[in-house]
């Protein structure tokens, strides 16, 4: 688990110091991350320990969202202000980019399925 | 009582100072609420993130501890977010070969629900009166917090709300989700995890693993591409919004 959790904090900063160093507007974790598939396209998959670690990591990703989530508090009056259109934007948006990109991935899933 | 309160006093006082307390409560916050989720069935209706917010915010109300208090404790939490993100190129390798075979869908798809996200969430916000800063700081919701934070700071949005905006966002579309995919007869596992992800990053992704290993990768796969394309293109196209 050590030896995992390092590599992947080491990849981390390696992105970070690329995105950094470039003034990249992508976050390091997410640069780490092409890294890492890179990594793992080139050894042909994961060792048994790096993929543990992460399936123990992602098993409970929602709970890594929790802290940031509390800091609704922070904004109570705003939201207070504007619970309107707040919720109206979050719900509608929310459908129709789930409905939009889906119907549209559908679409050219059987154009693909059709034309071959 | 005269005697016991001034020491539960002192005790409050150094236990509030410390990071030991912000911690623990959430991590317990956490486990109640994935005990009520199980008990409901694993419903999307009954989403973890949703009730462990909603007991912290009632129990940093209630107690008057500051946001900032607590937060010197979950940070350690949050912290965990860099490697977690780091992870995901795990399942998206191992699912790859599914990926490679739906290029052209997972790219169309891609393209137009970034746009649609930040699109209609910018629309909607305008037509029912938010003010500029609310509507800047909604552009980016769709993508995961770090990304969206970056975002909204160069836009002209609060950092701070969009996080919060991005979190509400990923805790709807992992609600809604599997109901609206019902509704509208997609089946594909790897259709409804990309646009999971696509719409509600992490807690989208969190939520597409709970309905199998394929829809989380496509999850993750979108997650991590939408925050690309919108870090890269929103500052440019967001112009033509205002």
């Amino acid at each position: 688990m050590i030896v995992a959790l390092t590599q992947l904090l080491v990849l981390q900063l390696v992105g970070e110091v690329i995105a950094r160093g470039l003034k990249l507007p992508i976050p390091g974790p997410v640069i780490g991350m092409l890294l890492l598939f890179l990594l793992l396209a080139l050894r042909r998959g994961p060792s048994p320990e790096l993929q543990s670690t992460s399936q123990g990591l992602l098993q409970h990703l929602s709970l890594l969202f929790v802290p940031a989530g509390t800091g609704i508090i922070l904004h109570l009056h705003r939201v207070a202000d504007e619970w309107l259109p707040l919720l109206l934007s979050l719900l509608l948006s929310t459908l129709l980019t789930l409905a939009v990109t889906a119907l549209v991935m559908r679409l050219c899933t059987r154009r693909a399925a059709t034309g071959e | 009582m005269n005697v016991v309160a001034p020491q539960i006093n002192d005790l409050w006082v150094y236990l509030s100072t410390t990071p030991l307390l912000g911690l623990t409560v959430t991590l317990l916050a956490y486990q109640a609420a994935w005990w009520v989720h199980r008990r409901s069935g694993s419903s999307p209706l009954a989403n973890p993130v949703m009730i462990a917010v909603a007991a912290l915010v009632a129990l940093l109300a209630i107690s008057g501890t500051s946001y900032q208090t607590y937060f010197d404790g979950a940070q350690f939490v949050h912290f965990l977010l860099g490697p977690a993100t780091v992870a995901l190129a795990v399942p998206l390798y191992t699912q790859f070969r599914r990926v490679r075979a739906m290029m052209l869908p997972v790219i169309a798809g891609l393209l137009v629900g970034s746009f649609t996200a930040a699109v209609s969430a910018v629309l909607v916000a305008r037509l029912f009166g938010a003010s500029l800063v609310t509507q800047l700081s909604l552009a980016p919701k769709s993508v995961t917090t770090p990304i969206a934070m970056g975002v909204a700071e160069r836009i002209g949005g609060i950092p701070s709300l969009t996080a919060v905006l991005v979190i509400s966002t990923g805790i709807l579309g992992a609600v809604l989700g599997r109901y609206l995919f019902d509704a509208l007869r997609i089946d594909d596992a790897a259709i409804r995890g990309f646009a999971t992800g696509v719409t509600a990053h992490g807690i989208g992704t969190a939520r597409a693993f709970q309905e199998s290993e394929q829809a989380g990768a496509f999850a993750a796969l979108a997650m991590g591409m939408n925050g690309l394309v919108t870090a890269l293109l929103l500052p440019m196209f967001l112009p033509l919004l205002q």
